[in-house]
């Protein structure tokens, strides 16, 4: 990062306009996702002039979803450039999901003149106003002199502490309006200070306390692939041998392959995982946030555990789950911290857990998860996600949407490392796979990025794959393709009786392989056990374009494990057979679905 | 156990800052008793003081993310035994000349001072700690009350500490 932007920039008096992408050429910024109109105009000038990349995408949505990828992909903020009204309103999902995952995020919109602000102006919306409860922060610009520090600020505020959106409103008459460029040493932020490093007594009395458990398990999350933690958290537990579960945020944070991995916990865990938390001690908690979709029915979550919380957030701890050891701080920092204290007194405070492992090795091994697949015919759709893995391999990023697919991905293909694995968690954003998968590409030119969607997601986003070809980012496009929202059919299944309520749309419409064919780009099909093989591997032969891979599955398969909402984690289910008997034998009231 | 805590929030003074914080407090569901903003001694702090109606668990939550907005600078709760608080309230109430002297003479037990007259109402402005208030307010009610105004609770700590002192309030720069 340069402290100044000069080069062959015009130093001197600059438009507001121009200070933005000098701003965000200070800044160190390659790329930004966008879509120009009227407002936000100005900025588009300077643009062909900047040294940074844009990528035009085919709807607001995109934008977003776009930077989040590439953020969730490169760990450095992702910029998304859009203008005023209906532009800036169609970001806020993207906002939403971001601010719910902790992803570095830097919008720019464009707002109407400061003269026009509360007229009720063409595109105008009050876009600070709306975005305030799904952004880190954000700020109206009143000056064109506020312009430089505004984007530092911001970016410092999206990439430190607990990473979030930040927003950036600037007036059309202000991107006009002309300054003495100068960009600025310091960042005017009193109120705001992370706690980075963990306090020392705290850390201490967390090593103590792992001593003293007889089934520890280290709860990763999220807040470690932010902060980049993996190799203390490999340390940790090597180290100290404890075993350990990644949420759906963490996956591949911890080595899958590893003897201390569980799996994953929560309502569509791995069993073991989820037996693991139920049984354990002592829940080492590491960047991760108790979400309800991992803790089930609250009050019997995890029973026998003292508690552990490692968070940089301190409203996180003691939020959903009393704290016996709360530590404030960079889960990379603390993570480095506790490893040193332990390893001061390794044989004091390594705690015996021979038979705790054995016992949750003895689980994975008679807990797996069930795949029925015939060897011709239908395939399953776990099938579809293993072949997937199993041709595009450990290097490639695999992004995903929000639904059974997602799900499945999660569960059945073996993570390694961490941004190896990119979805939509915490807000569950359907239409998410297409463009972050694109915004991936975007950050690693040099990775496979294998994009493993919905049927229905890929619906919500995919004109974006015109923004792919135009930008040449070649991802792969793979749908699960069951012709139904599969989790709301499932849980139409399960909890009211079978009747399918408008989840259906039809496998055909629209034809993916034709449609493939309209964006000048390959297109397969696998229908049968026999096609999948084959044609995954003439998709991975597909070299510098994007590519749509079609594969029908069959749509009656259900996602297990299962704990069902608002359910215990004791209550976790295998298959539907087992929910259907459980249902019938304590008669469940109504139509049996439990409380949300 | 649902209890009333007063907190004295230090914001930086900027736009909006005020909608930061409502908007917190609807969208988390937690409830304002009161509020009441005004500026500090320094032009860049406003202070606010903000009276909820909570229970410990959630108290701790509401300062916690507070303290996530970026415009927060610092957040006390006011122990009501260790401080002081008053509000303020203008109440009209309807006074012909026979009850015109009975009304005068309760606001005096009260402290309260007449600030408008007109032929058939009086106004009365009091400050005080809310149970002195709403002891007033019930006590004028039989002559009628026409309207009546009340601030929100405003509050300092008793002593000569002051939580605008010290290193934690410097309007410090990050680099």
């Amino acid at each position: 990062m340069s402290s100044s932007a000069s080069g062959d920039r015009p130093t001197g008096r600059v438009t507001g306009a121009q200070a933005v992408l000098m701003s965000l050429e200070a800044l160190g910024v390659e790329v930004v996702f966008g879509y120009p109109g009227g407002a936000i105009l100005p900025a588009y000038d300077p643009m062909l002039d900047s040294s940074i990349k844009h990528v035009l995408v085919r709807h607001e949505q995109g934008a977003v979803h776009m930077a989040e990828g590439y953020a969730h992909a490169t760990g450095r903020v992702g910029v998304c450039i859009v203008t005023s009204g209906p532009a800036a309103t169609n970001i806020v999902t993207g906002l939403a999901d971001a601010h719910m995952d902790s992803v570095p995020l830097l919008a720019i919109t464009g707002q109407v003149a400061t003269t026009a602000i509360g007229s009720d102006a063409f595109q105008e919306a009050d876009v600070t106003g709306i975005t305030m409860p799904v952004t880190k922060h954000n700020e109206l610009v009143g000056t064109v002199e506020r312009i430089a520090a505004a984007l530092k600020e911001a970016h410092h505020i999206a990439s430190s502490g607990r990473p979030g959106p930040v927003l950036v409103d600037i007036p059309k008459d202000i991107l006009n309006a002309t300054v003495e460029w100068r960009w600025p040493e310091h960042m005017e932020l009193p109120g705001y200070r992370p706690t980075v490093r963990g306090h020392g007594k705290m850390v201490r009395e967390a090593v103590e306390l792992i001593g003293r458990s007889q089934r520890p398990v280290i709860y990763a999350g999220g807040g470690l692939v932010r902060a980049g933690a993996a190799e203390e958290l490999f340390e940790l537990a090597t180290l100290l041998e404890v075993p350990v579960v990644t949420t759906l945020m963490a996956r591949g944070v911890f080595p899958d392959t590893h003897e201390l991995f569980v799996g994953m916990p929560g309502m569509h865990g791995h069993y073991a995982a989820v037996k693991a938390f139920q049984e354990t001690d002592l829940l080492i908690t590491l960047g991760a946030r108790f979400d309800d979709r991992v803790t089930g029915d609250l009050g019997s979550f995890a029973p026998h555990a003292r508690v552990i919380h490692v968070d940089i957030d301190p409203a996180e701890i003691g939020k959903n789950r009393v704290v016996d050891v709360p530590i404030v701080g960079d889960a990379k920092v603390v993570t480095g911290q506790l490893v040193r204290a332990a390893s001061d007194k390794l044989d004091l405070v390594k705690p015996d857990t021979t038979a705790w492992r054995a016992h949750l090795t003895e689980l994975k091994a008679e807990h797996p998860l069930r795949v029925e697949q015939p060897e011709t015919g239908v395939i399953k759709p776990q099938t579809a996600i293993r072949a997937i893995h199993e041709v595009f391999g450990d290097e490639a990023v695999y992004v995903a949407g929000v639904g059974q697919h997602q799900m499945w991905a999660a569960q059945h293909i073996p993570y390694s490392r961490p941004r190896q694995w990119i979805n939509s968690g915490g807000l569950g954003t359907m239409g998410f796979a297409v463009p972050a998968a694109i915004g991936a590409k975007a950050g690693l030119p040099d990775t496979p990025v294998v994009c493993i969607d919905g049927d229905g997601c890929f619906q919500m986003t995919f004109q974006e794959i015109a923004a792919a070809v135009q930008a040449d980012l070649p991802v792969v496009f793979c749908v699960v393709n069951n012709g139904y929202l599969g989790m709301v059919r499932q849980w139409q299944s399960l909890f009211y009786d079978d009747r399918l309520s408008e989840v259906a749309l039809p496998q055909d419409l629209p034809d993916l392989v034709k449609l493939a064919d309209a964006y000048g780009i390959p297109g397969f099909r696998a229908t049968t056990m026999d096609e999948l093989g084959p044609v995954l591997r003439k998709a991975q032969e597909v070299t510098g374009q994007p590519v749509i891979v079609d594969l029908r599955v069959d749509p009656d398969e259900m996602v297990f494990p299962m704990v069902p909402a608002g359910a215990s984690n004791d209550e976790v289910l295998e298959s539907a057979e087992e929910w259907y008997a459980r249902a019938r034998a304590i008669d469940l009231p109504g139509d049996g679905v439990p409380a949300e | 156990m649902i209890q009333r805590h007063t907190l004295s929030v230090l914001v930086e003074n900027k736009p909006g800052v005020l909608t930061r914080i409502a908007g917190m407090f609807a969208r988390r569901a937690y409830n304002i008793h009161s509020l009441a903003v005004g500026p500090t001694d320094d032009p860049r702090v406003s202070r606010l003081t903000i009276v909820v109606g909570t229970e410990a668990v959630q108290l701790e939550q509401i300062v916690k993310q507070l303290n996530k907005l970026v415009h927060v600078l610092k957040i006390v709760e006011l122990d009501p035994a260790e401080s002081v608080e008053r509000e303020m309230q203008l109440v009209k109430v309807t006074a012909d000349p026979d009850t015109r002297s009975q009304i005068i003479e309760l606001a005096d037990v009260f402290r309260a001072k007449i600030v408008d007259v007109d032929h058939d109402s009086l106004t009365i402005e009091a400050a005080g700690a809310p149970a002195k208030l709403e002891a007033m307010v019930e006590l004028l009610e039989p002559f009628g009350i026409r309207e009546m105004v009340r601030s929100g609770t405003i509050s300092l700590a008793r002593g000569s500490r002051s939580i605008t002192d010290g290193s934690k309030l410097r309007m410090q720069r990050v680099v």
